[in-house]
């Protein structure tokens, strides 16, 4: 259960960049999780809900785009979207690829007022 | 000349100027911020691999369930690496596992995380502090038992080494991909159990090698001498190639 570690992460970021920007509120909050950032969403909106209250995100959408593996094959070149936790190229199947996205959890937009 | 009424007054502009920087007059605004949510952690994190890298020491963050054998791995290298460790103990209650490195004579510092199911990078921060890096050549980084949580956090360490043990059962890997994709060396632990249970330990490589096609993957056993030998082997080559 990490992810109310998490939130607390995003809710000190969510206030810096207000505070920065010399918002009172903030009324949007955009994230994106990757499929494999151990993160599960439901619980991560939960925890949210939970930890929002009296923060400057309390009146907050919360907002959380699920981002799936993203590679690229360093053998074809192509980018490849994975659908299972199968690291390699679904369409030359070399297994030299780099990770571009799906594994990490960002902040990506925030709405201020 | 006040650019926003055209008064000569230079006071009166400082008086406009603070209407506009007054937020309850500016409307809603959305800006693109693209973060990482534990960015703090990460870059903790570095600053962590820094303070190891100036003391010449490679730090290793050994992840598992709980009672897969990390303390009892840690005690088996005391009695055979040919390099000096020390070793961060990361666990809810109680000093036991520290207690038992010191008993062999490791210098270990225990951290009680209370009921946080992971170290981060700033728990092992405070610990470095009562840590004498330059005695040792290694610091390894015992987590909290528990195959999700510490998966998603940095905690500066250079190596991951996750292990699995032979009585937690089949499909661990399958079940734990967070967390066996993070690591180096994956280790198959209590493997003199392997006759009493059911155990396809080939499946679990192959799964192991879909996850991370280039993971390295040791079998040992405590009671078998020359399968620790070469967990200390891969540590040494390990520390040889930075």
């Amino acid at each position: 259960m990490h992810e109310y570690s998490i939130v607390q992460s995003l809710l000190d970021s969510c206030e810096e960049y207000a505070q920065a920007n010399d918002a009172i509120n903030v009324t949007k909050v955009v994230v994106k999780i990757g499929v494999m950032s151990g993160v599960e969403p439901d619980l991560l909106q939960t925890a949210f809900n939970t930890f929002k209250e009296h923060t400057m995100c309390e009146e907050a959408e919360f907002v959380i785009n699920i981002q799936p593996i993203l590679i690229k094959c360093n053998a074809c070149e192509q980018e490849s979207t994975l659908s299972k936790n199968e690291y390699g190229c679904p369409i030359c199947q070399g297994v030299d690829v780099d990770i571009l996205d799906g594994e990490e959890m960002y902040l990506m937009q925030l709405e201020l007022e | 000349m006040c650019t926003d009424c055209g008064c000569s007054i230079t006071e009166h502009q400082k008086t406009h100027q603070h209407l506009q920087d007054n937020p309850q007059l500016n409307d809603k605004k959305t800006i693109d911020v693209i973060t990482k949510i534990l960015d703090k952690n990460d870059h903790e994190a570095g600053h962590n691999r820094e303070h190891f890298n100036a003391h010449n020491v490679m730090c290793i963050n050994l992840m598992s369930s709980p009672g897969s054998g990390k303390t009892a791995l840690l005690e088996g290298l005391a009695d055979l690496a040919d390099f000096n460790f020390g070793v961060i103990e990361g666990d809810l209650e109680t000093n036991r596992d520290a207690d038992r490195l010191k008993a062999k004579d490791i210098q270990a510092h225990q951290i009680q995380t209370g009921s946080a199911c992971h170290l981060d990078a700033f728990m092992v921060h405070k610990a470095l502090h009562h840590m004498d890096l330059d005695a040792m050549d290694v610091c390894f980084v015992e987590n909290v038992g528990n195959l999700v949580c510490p998966a998603s956090y940095d905690v500066g360490s250079h190596l991951n080494i996750v292990l699995v043990s032979i009585p937690e059962g089949e499909d661990k890997i399958a079940k734990y991909p967070v967390m066996f994709r993070q690591a180096d060396l994956i280790l198959f632990t209590k493997t003199d159990l392997l006759p009493y249970f059911e155990y396809d330990m080939e499946a679990e490589k192959a799964m192991a090698r879909k996850l991370k096609p280039n993971v390295d993957i040791l079998e040992v056993s405590t009671k078998d001498e020359a399968s620790m030998k070469k967990v200390a082997n891969w540590i040494k080559f390990k520390m040889e190639m930075r």
